[in-house]
């Protein structure tokens, strides 16, 4: 049997990977997949909750964390490659403004 | 036996996610996501979540990841990035924030927070409790998530449409 703190530390360190993600990368496709990465470790810490108190409850929750990040990519990778066809770069720095 | 396989998949998990931050290319990096998904997969597993391994198997790295290689080919977009560098001091101050954030989370996660540990009972996280709940006590959010994947629809569709709009004229 696993401690549940050690699925808690795993999903810290991967958040903490995520974070690092959005702060250090420019790619505005990196930075989308460590937005992601962030998604998945919460995932991973509410369902090591939910095994250690036996409820479903915290599963359905990251069921639906699933279908929204899910609705999420599709509507961001849009957005992205809208983007890239008026401004011809994925980089965070140089998408300044808010019209197009 | 068990903390054999979870150490070993926790290891490819935060292997695959440090490749993913530090890889040039945007296409390596998608991989080693993909890599970091199957082993979350695998933990899922480890917590007697079948349902949500399957889940997290099709949908991200199944689709949220063939959705990403797809963008990062069309776009050709592989290796534009830091030819100079422009973030200077930020850089040192982000991994400052980042350890920072991780000690905080240990301290107060693992230090002070009275954990709840793992159950004995095993079924629990089988398809048909979870489905039990979905459809009864949770059948108002999941028909509501039918209504954000409509969304997410028609403003992927109205994206393409103003990008036909500018092309054209």
């Amino acid at each position: 049997m696993i401690p549940t703190g050690y699925y808690i530390a795993l999903a810290a360190v991967l958040f903490t990977i995520g974070v690092l993600g959005v702060l250090i990368r420019r790619n505005a496709l990196i930075v989308f997949m460590s937005v992601e990465l962030m998604l998945n470790s919460a995932n991973l810490a509410l369902v090591a909750f939910a095994n250690a108190r036996q409820d479903t409850a915290g599963q359905i929750l990251v069921f639906f964390v699933i279908v929204v990040a899910a609705a999420e990519v599709a509507v961001g990778l849009a957005l992205l490659v809208t983007i890239f066809r008026t401004k011809r770069t994925t980089s965070v720095d140089e998408i300044n403004l808010l019209r197009g | 036996m068990e903390l054999v396989i979870f150490g070993i998949t926790a290891i490819v998990a935060v292997i695959g996610a440090l490749a993913m931050l530090l890889s040039r290319n945007a296409v390596h990096s998608a991989l080693f996501l993909l890599l970091n998904f199957s082993a979350i997969a695998v933990l899922y597993l480890l917590l007697r979540a079948p349902f949500l391994f399957a889940i997290q198997l099709i949908i991200y790295a199944g689709a949220i990841i063939v959705l990403f290689l797809f963008v990062v080919m069309l776009l050709g977009a592989e290796q534009v990035e830091e030819e100079r560098d422009t973030l200077g001091w930020q850089r040192p101050v982000a991994i400052i924030m980042g350890v920072l954030l991780l000690a905080e989370v240990f301290v107060v996660g693992l230090g002070g927070a009275n954990l709840p540990q793992a159950g004995q009972q095993t079924d629990f996280g089988s398809p048909e409790r979870v489905a039990e709940a979905l459809f009864t006590t949770y059948l108002l959010p999941f028909e509501v998530t039918s209504i954000i994947i409509l969304a997410a629809i028609i403003g992927v569709v109205v994206l393409h449409l103003q990008e036909k709009r500018q092309a054209s004229e």
